[in-house]
């Protein structure tokens, strides 16, 4: 909402406050000013003149000179390119040394060797937007009413001497979308009074009924419709205060009628129609609802074809207007129209939004209907349009309103008492100061039995419970008066479930392993969703996504951090290793919405050792990764639950890739990157993880309880092995675990060799078995036994002992 | 048998002072005061002297047994410090040269922000609420005041799935879930997570962000609570110094509703660029929660009143670390995540 300064003091006197303390405090108690725009600022030298004489400039056709009055002895010569400037017109000269918008200076120049003293101004060239200025001047020059003085400063005349304010509106203060509204609003805060528009105007002795017949079939969604017929208008241009104050509100100026019907819709928020009488054609207006597939050509010259909840404005036979929204093309005022009919109404605010959105139209007027107008003014705005008419188009205003009114303009009483005002706001305001603030707010109350009985005025559709009168009482008193107090409440300890706590231990984990921590987008393409899931489940699609690329919820975590590792490669970050926590969804769960789980996934590339100078270079690979993993299971007490075996999925190395199992289950997988797959993502070996978070974090670790630090020495055997390559090590190790008994106390591979110097097919692997009984000193012959044990276990299994 | 032993005397020490490293200083040793050498032979021939010689005598050559073992042990000791110096000399190295690198990875900016919020909330007696990213209408919209056709819809375009479920657009609906849990109890809880807009991503718009709200919900929750937790969040966030100040608002789900400025870090008031020379910064927005939010969840508004905030780790971090363009958050380039390792303060 823009509101013009020199307009808002038709209504409150603000004498005294300058722009930016007036913006500051209306800022400071509720309706936040975006800009302050003093519309003279950098303007200088710009007056009225008259252009006597204009004739073609005789090097360039599209050049004129014109001899202009500019209210000094001598005319001064001015060459002007406009098409629309002509001999007799009074216009705006900008003189040598003038000042326009964007620091432009004005100087005395020459032009094809004509001298031309100043220019000849365009309305744009002052700063206007393009959008408000009147279509006739909209590619020329603008020309100013005939009584202008040449030499007269052209800034008053044109409304430049001005402040707008650029209001920010949240949506419950629809009141302040007009000009009384902020009139009100600032009266409130400067405690003064409001002086409201006049309505009253001379009629004529013919009755408005009598040209004019009214029936509104639709109540419920047009409770209140108002007519006023003037006859005998003139249509022309407005007078130039009125262009000036509704372009300074944004709206271009049309002619008087249109220009009429919108001053007042910026002035009371009331939104009105002027219709043509005689194309209107049947002396009548039917409100109802449209019939399926009707049409209506509206102003803007489209055709809207109608469903039956759309309301419109008929004349008996054919819609005239969109209800609230659109007025129609077959009734629209003209040059030569003479009698008008003025339309105030009431329409529902769910009818106007269901209209406007469903056409996709939206007005000035509708924005308005849409939030609720003042039931108490809508008659009153067009007794204010008709006086407007009387007075600014000469029309005679016909007796009466032809009406139909059936809308409640009851106030809301909102009872509420002043301790539970200073109770919600921690204060201590006395009665006096908060009666005084609602007299300030022009909000009738009274005061029974201690409480505030209040009529919360109708233009504050904001106001229905005690809250909403703690809030008007806490914003004009001031927020910088609530204390700084702490909640005194029963006293729960804070904290973090187990659960968060555990998933801030895996971050933790993960980046003292060496990865980086990712947030990447959960939605993805719906080919892209289910790519590397651990778990595929229906997809989740967006009923309208913005495009195809971001249109599915994610099933794996896996498909966006691998672009982010391409993203980092691709800019020579050679080295990649990322890791992400987040929900992946899985579709259709409990209340039709997808069941959300915790993963936690990684992707590494590049050099994995610290890549210094005393360090090989050593690309990262299957089980550097692998070991992140175990080591995360150790951090949250689960090795003894976690296995791996071969796994498999698609987009991963078939021979590099392992499932993770938790008891059994599998909640995850780790694996390389297929290399088709990473051709396809410009990367090199790459291995990632993905582990099912919920399923790790669920599991209760047991309470640490210390094992005494052993007393007794231990002792280690070692075993070297020849099997085929394809025996898992960790079948050996189950061999080996299952046969040595009870005193085993540890397992490690500490060799694995599958050379050359092997037979083809084998590999060597070497572990060393650890031995200790914390009661005793083991002896030798004891080991030897369970290692004998070991060995023909092995051998049974076919495995050769190496020496 | 004096002059002989003064001799011999002359002698060792002569060779112990010429003895060149540890080695030759021991066969030195051997040679004079081992078994075969020439003070033991003199000792043994002490027998031959007169019985009232002995006595001197062997004072004598114990005398110079001591002086001569005594040089030794100096001089060994200098030959062992020489020699360690040696070693040392030769093991020492560049140690200009870098450090091996201890490989870490770390947090996400938007993590450090949001954990910091957490943390201080936490000792202030909060927990840590969290809930679905897709949500029903209900919990997301209907259950915070905002029933359908409510024209504040219009201001969080979103992301529906169906025309009941639909991408959370606030953190919020955990407020309504975990009152429905609450049965009536008080609580204080802080909310942080995923939220989705339809919004084109560009400098200042993501489709997918972050928020944190919190919410406090008890007998005789007064707005002065909401300042007081609010001006020690902004001074333990943005610094001791820090103001704070209240400006009207509008937030379907709470009445009154309040933004919340903090005096700005960069100038301390004065205006500069950050705080677009205004001297305040816009953090977050807050405010009583709506009786109808409060009766939604089970609470009577005539017994429980509450207070709730929010606000956007993404911003806040902007402020913060002066980040220009919010898509940084989301490109994960190692390059912008490994500048949020070190410590602040
Ligand atoms: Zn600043």
């Amino acid at each position: 909402m823009k509101v013009s300064l020199n307009w808002l003091s038709d209504y409150v006197d603000y004498e005294g406050v300058e722009p930016a303390e007036l913006a500051e405090k209306i800022t400071r108690s509720g309706i936040e000013v975006d800009a302050v725009d003093n519309r003279s600022e950098g303007l200088k030298n710009i007056v009225v003149g008259h252009v006597l004489e204009c004739s073609q400039h005789p090097q360039a056709d599209k050049l004129n000179i014109c001899r202009v009055d500019v209210g000094e002895e001598e005319p001064s010569q001015i060459i002007c390119g406009a098409p629309n400037v002509a001999a007799g017109q009074k216009v705006v000269v900008a003189r040598p040394g003038a000042r326009l918008p964007g620091g432009v200076k004005i100087k005395k120049a020459k032009l094809r060797g004509e001298e031309s003293h100043g220019m000849i101004c365009s309305l744009q060239e002052l700063g206007f937007d393009g959008k408000v200025v009147p279509k006739a001047y909209a590619s020329g020059i603008y020309v100013l009413p005939e009584d202008a003085r040449p030499g007269e400063d052209a800034l008053g005349l044109l409304g430049l001497d001005d402040t707008v304010l650029e209001l920010d509106l949240t949506p419950n203060r629809s009141d302040a979308l007009s000009m009384l509204g902020v009139a009100y609003e600032t009266a409130a805060i400067l405690s003064k009074d409001v002086k409201l528009p006049e309505t009253a105007h001379e009629e004529a002795a013919e009755p408005a009924s009598g040209r004019l017949n009214l029936r509104v079939d639709a109540s419920e969604a047009n409770p209140l419709y108002a007519a006023k017929v003037v006859r005998n208008v003139k249509v022309g241009e407005s007078p130039e205060w009125l262009k000036a104050r509704l372009m300074a509100a944004g709206v271009r100026p049309l002619n008087n009628i249109v220009d009429i019907t919108n001053y007042v819709l910026m002035e009371y928020g009331q939104p009105l129609h002027a219709f043509d009488y005689d194309r209107l054609a049947t002396g009548e207006i039917v409100v109802r609802h449209a019939s399926d597939g009707e049409v209506i050509e509206t102003l803007d010259g489209t055709e809207r074809k109608l469903e039956p909840h759309h309301l419109v404005i008929t004349n008996g036979r054919e819609p005239v207007a969109l209800a609230g929204v659109m007025g129609g093309a077959n009734s629209e005022v003209h040059d030569g129209t003479t009698t008008v009919v003025i339309e105030a109404a009431y329409f529902s605010p769910a009818s106007v939004r269901k209209t406007s959105r469903e056409l996709g139209l939206r007005s000035d007027a509708s924005t308005r209907f849409e939030k609720g107008v003042d039931p108490n003014r809508v008659a009153e705005a067009g007794e204010r349009a008709a006086a407007l008419m009387a007075d600014l188009a000469g029309g005679e205003v016909l007796a009466g309103t032809v009406l139909f009114d059936e809308l409640d303009k009851e106030p809301k009483r909102v009872t509420v008492s002043p301790d539970f005002i200073n109770e919600r706001l921690g204060m201590k305001i006395p009665f006096e100061e908060m009666e005084e603030i609602l007299r300030r707010l022009q909000f009738p109350y009274e005061a029974v039995n201690g409480q505030f009985v209040i009529d919360a005025p109708t233009r504050r559709v904001d106001i229905s419970i005690p809250e909403d009168i703690v809030e008007e009482i806490a914003r004009l008193y001031g927020y910088d008066e609530i204390p700084a107090t702490l909640p005194v409440t029963e006293s729960i300890p804070g904290g973090l479930t187990p659960y968060q706590a555990k998933r801030r231990t895996v971050r933790r984990y993960l980046e003292g392993a060496g990865l980086y921590q990712a947030i990447t987008y959960s939605l993805t393409s719906e080919s892209e969703s289910q790519k590397f899931a651990l778990e595929t489940a229906p997809v989740t699609r967006l009923l309208m996504p913005m495009s195809e690329e971001r249109s599915t919820l994610r099933q794996s975590l896996l498909p966006h951090l691998l672009e982010a590792v391409t993203y980092n490669t691709a800019r020579q970050t050679n080295s990649v290793a990322l890791y992400e926590v987040g929900s992946v969804f899985l579709g259709e769960g409990e209340d039709g919405l997808p069941t959300e789980v915790e993963h936690a996934a990684g992707a590494v590339t590049g050099e994995w050792s610290g890549g210094g100078w005393q360090d090989g270079q050593k690309p990262v690979d299957f089980y550097a990764v692998k070991g992140i993993v175990e080591g995360l299971a150790e951090e949250l007490g689960l090795s003894e639950k976690l296995s791996f075996r071969k796994g498999e999925m698609d987009g991963l190395h078939p021979g590099r890739t392992a499932d993770v199992l938790l008891d059994g289950e599998r909640v995850g997988i780790i694996g390389q990157l297929h290399p088709s797959e990473q051709k396809a993502r410009d990367l090199k070996e790459t291995i990632v993880f993905e582990l099912n978070l919920q399923q790790l974090l669920r599991e209760e670790t047991e309470a640490l309880i210390y094992t005494p630090v052993p007393k007794f020495p231990s002792i280690s055997r070692d075993i070297a092995l020849v099997v085929p390559k394809a025996v898992q090590a960790a079948v050996l190790e189950n061999t080996i675990r299952t046969h040595a008994g009870k005193t085993l106390k540890d397992v490690r591979i500490f060799d694995v060799y599958e050379g050359d110097r092997m037979e083809e097919g084998m590999k060597s692997i070497a572990f060393s078995m650890t031995y200790l009984d914390p009661e005793r000193t083991l002896t030798d012959e004891e080991v030897s036994e369970a290692h004998k044990r070991i060995v023909s276990a092995l051998e049974a299994e076919g495995a050769q002992i190496r020496n | 048998m004096e002059q002989q032993l003064q001799q011999l005397k002359e002698e060792a020490l002569q060779a112990i002072a010429s003895a060149a490293d540890v080695k030759s200083l021991n066969d030195v040793r051997v040679k004079y005061l081992g078994k075969k050498g020439p003070v033991t032979d003199l000792l043994k021939g002490m027998g031959k002297l007169p019985a009232e010689e002995r006595p001197k005598m062997g004072a004598l050559v114990n005398e110079v047994r001591g002086e001569v073992t005594a040089e030794l042990e100096s001089r060994m000791a200098a030959l062992e410090e020489q020699a360690v110096a040696k070693k040392l000399e030769a093991e020492s190295i560049d140690v200009t040269l870098p450090g091996t690198a201890v490989k870490t990875g770390n947090h996400h900016p938007l993590t450090r922000i949001i954990e910091e919020i957490e943390d201080f909330f936490i000792s202030m007696g909060y927990e840590v609420a969290e809930g679905p990213e897709v949500e029903k209408d209900y919990y997301n919209f209907e259950a915070l005041n905002l029933p359908k056709g409510h024209p504040a819809r219009d201001m969080q375009d979103s992301f529906y799935i169906t025309e009941d479920i639909l991408l959370r657009t606030h953190t919020s609906p955990v407020q309504a879930r975990t009152m429905e849990v609450k049965e009536g109890k008080p609580f204080k809880i802080i909310c942080p997570g995923k939220v989705y807009r339809r919004d084109n991503d560009d400098a200042t718009h993501s489709h997918q962000f972050t928020q944190i709200e919190g919410l406090v919900v008890g007998e005789n929750i007064r707005m002065s609570d909401l300042k007081g937790t609010l001006d020690r969040f902004a001074k333990k966030m943005f610094g001791e110094d820090r103001e704070i100040r209240l400006r009207p608002s509008y937030f379907p789900f709470t009445e009154p509703s309040v933004e919340m400025d903090i005096s700005c870090f960069k100038c301390g008031g004065s205006g500069c660029n950050v705080c677009k020379k205004t001297g305040w910064i816009e953090i977050l927005g807050a405010g009583m929660v709506h009786p109808n939010v409060l009766r939604m969840g089970g609470y009577d508004p005539d017994v429980h009143s509450g207070f709730a905030f929010g606000m956007g780790p993404e911003r806040i971090a902007m402020l913060k670390y002066g980040i220009e363009d919010i898509r940084h958050f989301y490109t994960d380039d190692l390059r912008f995540i490994g500048q949020f390792r070190r410590t602040e303060g």
